[in-house]
């Protein structure tokens, strides 16, 4: 089965999409991310979608879902790279990704984890 | 390019296709980034809609031309149930299922046009398009 690879540096969890997304691979990626924040005690999940050219209201619903999950689980996740097109897109959608945060490139975003889990200690 | 096109919408892997198509054709004509990103967005969402709600169907498109304003069109169909109260269903936040309730409003909201047909058993067509 098609899977989104889920890497591992530290106690970070490292989700590039590179793939044009569709709906089982979305959900996919939420029972395997949800599993390897288990088996690794994960204190951060960062997700990079630089290669998304669009995110619609499941995809949006996707990110948010797996925030929420990893916080459950004692993890904050951080959304980087995306592109302007698509924030513009995104808000003028109506999807405003509470509770999910977001930075502008995987550098800055594995700074706001490392603040958000030292806020969590 | 042909100018116009159809193709079917019945699984997931069709709304991706769709989007390809919705790309390909807002390329042609010329949309600016934001603008194709848009068309694409909202593609995505009627086409889920049609798999999801109306259990498949089809999508047109075309490249519009207008003196020398060019633009996509791209006309969702389905044979699902219909919606019953349209303004409802055109309403951010109301959904009749497990989505967000953003597809429709939406995708309204990303468009420059947008026409929406639909009857209890007579199926839905949704017309969206983005001039450049």
């Amino acid at each position: 089965m098609e899977r989104i690879p889920i890497l591992q540096m530290g106690d970070i969890l490292l989700v590039t999409i590179q793939v044009d997304m569709h709906d089982q691979l979305a959900l996919t990626l939420q029972d395997d991310l949800s599993e390897r924040i288990r088996v690794t005690s994960a204190r951060g999940v960062l997700i990079e979608i630089s290669a998304l050219d669009i995110v619609d209201s499941f995809i949006g619903r996707m990110i948010a879902t797996i925030s929420a999950l990893a916080a459950v689980m004692d993890a904050r996740t951080v959304v980087v790279g995306m592109q302007p097109a698509v924030a513009i897109t995104l808000v003028e959608l109506g999807l405003n990704l509470t509770g999910v945060s977001t930075a502008l490139n995987v550098e800055r975003g594995m700074r706001l984890l490392g603040q958000l889990s030292a806020e969590a200690e | 390019m042909s100018a116009s096109g159809r193709i079917a919408v019945h699984t997931q892997q069709d709304v991706v296709l769709a989007r390809q198509a919705a790309r390909q054709a807002a390329v042609a004509c010329g949309l600016r980034l934001v603008d194709q990103t848009k068309l694409i967005t909202a593609a995505s969402e009627l086409a889920r809609n049609a798999v999801i709600y109306g259990g498949g169907g089809h999508m047109n498109w075309e490249v519009l031309r207008d003196g020398l304003r060019k633009g996509v069109r791209l006309e969702f169909v389905d044979q699902g149930p219909g919606i019953a109260d349209i303004e409802q269903a055109l309403t951010d936040g109301w959904t009749s299922g497990s989505g967000m309730g953003l597809g429709l409003s939406g995708s309204r909201r990303l468009v420059d046009a947008f026409e929406l047909d639909s009857a209890p058993g007579q199926g839905t067509r949704v017309a969206i398009t983005k001039w450049a």
